[in-house]
């Protein structure tokens, strides 16, 4: 790195002349110009804490590589498990891209969870008062109707950041519970099934209400969903003026605000997008995969999907990567239940992902010095 | 007792962890780093409490083990904030995440097992005769009563000595601090160690006095109602005695009008606390949208003194 570049970092002195220069010290310098990562700290962080997750598997008496090699090959390691990640991918591709939207503009979303489960809720209500509907005309009514509801749940949360200063992290999160809570209502109450042996949970889809699967396995068509979302995020950061005002505003929020950038405006833009994309994932998720709206319809799709933003440094195309990744993870967690170990291990896993990620991002702008 | 005394002890006894939480969360963004991972706080502090009162079934061992783990976490986190400088809203995410997690895999073989004992009331006879206050103050945790007394002493070490006077300095203008021989790192890791040991004695309360048995996801997101408390309550202790025992009150109301047999499904009455928060954190946003808030000024902004300005 030039020098030039390093401007308005620390500069070390050189010793004053004439002095002794037998003695010498270490310290550490901090370089706030180097800003973008290197691209091997995502992967430094999984490996750091597969490695720190080892040690309390080791605590509880278990071997950590049989363990892992256990969580790979359920994951990945056979066609089914194979296909079941890919079904997991789809969500925490469709939340994650959400996030990544709103995390680019320092949005803190962590109400995805709240915001697919709305978002279920909304594609199920369509099967409960439209039952005759055709193929074609319910899934596209259920997958407005999904983006509406995950949308107006992120509009929930936009508006008292841009016209009541709450902090948004706070908004998002208690509305997740109050969708959860919603959820368990329905499902308990006036969705639930007749015929469902007072089991809570909403009538099965008919097969017009589902979406088409490939073959005989369980992936569905919100794989196509996801991977387009991507795509048009992607061309609309590189192409368009909304996504350039994106980018200013992310890397540097005050010049934004000089330019002219309505902030307020796009930061509700923002949360509808970011609302309705988990939305869609809720809407593949009742209607792809469990073909009725039932309790925990997410094992906690919502917060993963912020990890796998963030490990994939909000990138679309790197989203892609880490929501299979992350699929891999919890379908790997439930494939050690059968050894005895709880399937938190994914969920352990995922937490510090994160903290060695936040760490890593920053540990390359340290570096020790000798000075002399 | 009548409907009006039985929810305020219900009223207390809920806001007992919310106010510790909150209480944790004051000392933390004092200093000037955001505490977000107080929900994971307290889910490892009523883990580790369960996991060391089952095993060697000392009250008092418990729960200094969930002070020395949480401060472990503390610690964490201010390497990440104050010495790293990394992100401290994603680092308190992490913290809820890793924590939740963490504690769900830890908690695994002690869920469901009912606890040898509850949180250890102190009575006090004199008190029991009168009307309102007897019943309230007569049985109280220890817990509670520590709680309380840490109010009064945090609101004196905030505005009444110098100790808090250099707390303030270092939330409020880190540079100055610095420059007046304050050291601004000692000061934010030791507050931001003891702030998240106070959030984990919250977590074990929670635990003790509300359901005395370990489950998954016990908080059901109190932790973060205490970092809406923080702000309701406007970084002050002693507000925030007010605000823990109004949300203590709300979160148990929904419980007492069930009993009175209501006919609105149970679902929408747990709603409130939740709803409550965002209404009262939009009325507060309103109200002082031309004043300043409160809040420190250096919040979340870390210190490099090389880029001192």
């Amino acid at each position: 790195m030039s020098l030039e570049n390093r401007s308005n970092a620390a500069v070390s002195r050189p010793a004053p002349p004439g002095k002794s220069v037998w003695r010498m010290s270490y310290r550490l310098e901090y370089d706030s110009s180097r800003a973008r990562s290197p691209w091997w700290t995502p992967i430094l962080s999984v490996v750091l804490a597969l490695v720190l997750c080892a040690i309390f598997i080791a605590a509880n008496g278990m071997s950590p590589i049989t363990v892992y090699e256990r969580m790979f090959r359920g994951a990945f390691g056979t066609a089914y498990g194979f296909t079941e990640t890919m079904v997991k991918a789809i969500p925490l591709l469709l939340c994650g891209l959400g996030i990544a939207v709103a995390y680019r503009i320092s949005v803190w979303n962590i109400g995805a969870e709240g915001q697919l489960t709305v978002g279920a809720m909304a594609a199920t209500a369509v099967t409960i008062y439209c039952p005759g509907l055709s193929s074609f005309w319910s899934i596209l009514l259920m997958l407005l109707l999904g983006i509406a509801a995950g949308a107006l749940w992120g509009l929930m949360t936009a508006v008292p950041r841009t016209h009541f200063g709450v902090n948004e992290l706070i908004t998002s999160l208690m509305l997740n519970y109050v969708a959860l809570l919603a959820l368990d209502y329905v499902v308990f109450g006036p969705w639930k099934d007749p015929k469902g042996f007072n089991f809570p949970g909403s009538p099965m889809f008919t097969a017009a209400q589902s979406l088409p699967v490939l073959g005989s396995t369980r992936l569905h068509i919100g794989l196509v969903f996801g991977l387009v979302a991507v795509l048009i995020y992607f061309l609309m950061i590189r192409f368009t003026r909304w996504g350039y005002e994106l980018k200013l505003m992310g890397a540097n929020p005050a010049a934004a605000r000089y330019a002219g950038i309505h902030i307020k405006r796009h930061i509700i833009i923002v949360m509808l997008i970011s609302g309705g994309l988990a939305g869609v994932a809720g809407m593949a998720e009742v209607s792809g995969v469990t073909h009725k709206l039932m309790q925990g319809i997410s094992p906690g799709y919502g917060y993963t999907a912020i990890i796998v933003a963030w490990l994939a440094k909000l990138n679309p195309l790197g989203l892609i990567l880490t929501s299979v990744l992350f699929g891999g993870l919890i379908v790997g967690g439930y494939s050690v239940q059968t050894i005895g170990l709880p399937s938190s291990i994914s969920e352990m896993l995922q937490g510090s992902i994160l903290f060695f990620l936040i760490a890593g991002e920053m540990i390359h702008r340290f570096r020790i010095r000798r000075s002399v | 007792m009548d409907f009006t005394t039985q929810l305020l002890i219900a009223a207390i006894s809920a806001g007992t962890p919310l106010l510790l939480a909150t209480l944790g969360g004051i000392l933390n963004e004092r200093a000037g780093i955001i505490q977000l991972g107080a929900d994971g706080l307290m889910l490892m502090g009523a883990v580790t409490t369960c996991i060391v009162y089952l095993r060697t079934g000392n009250l008092w061992l418990a729960l200094l083990a969930t002070v020395a783990v949480t401060a472990v976490f503390g610690l964490l986190h201010s390497f990440l904030c104050v010495t790293l400088r990394a992100n401290q809203t994603m680092s308190g995410l992490a913290m809820t995440l890793f924590g939740s997690g963490l504690s769900a895999y830890l908690g695994k073989p002690v869920s469901g097992i009912p606890l040898p004992g509850t949180s250890p009331k102190l009575h006090l006879p004199w008190l029991e005769p009168i009307p309102v206050l007897g019943p309230i103050f007569g049985r109280m945790d220890y817990l509670t009563w520590l709680s309380l007394l840490l109010v009064l002493v945090l609101h004196l070490l905030i505005h009444r000595t110098s100790w808090g006077l250099h707390l303030r300095a270092v939330g409020d203008n880190p540079a100055t601090a610095d420059v007046m021989g304050i050291r601004v790192q000692l000061i934010r890791y030791s507050y931001v160690i003891a702030g998240a040991a106070l959030i984990g004695l919250a977590g074990a309360d929670m635990v003790l006095a509300y359901a005395p048995t370990w489950n998954e996801g016990l908080t059901a997101g109190r932790g973060w109602i205490a970092v809406g408390l923080v702000i309701f309550a406007r970084w002050n202790p002693l507000r925030a005695l007010f605000c823990a025992c109004f949300f203590g009150a709300l979160d148990s109301l929904g419980f007492r009008i069930q009993l009175l047999g209501s006919t609105v499904p149970p679902y929408f009455l747990k709603m409130i606390p939740y709803i409550v928060t965002i209404l009262v954190l939009m009325y507060l946003g309103y109200r002082n949208r031309n004043k300043p808030s409160g809040t420190p000024e250096a919040l979340g902004v870390p210190y490099i003194r090389e880029q001192r300005f």
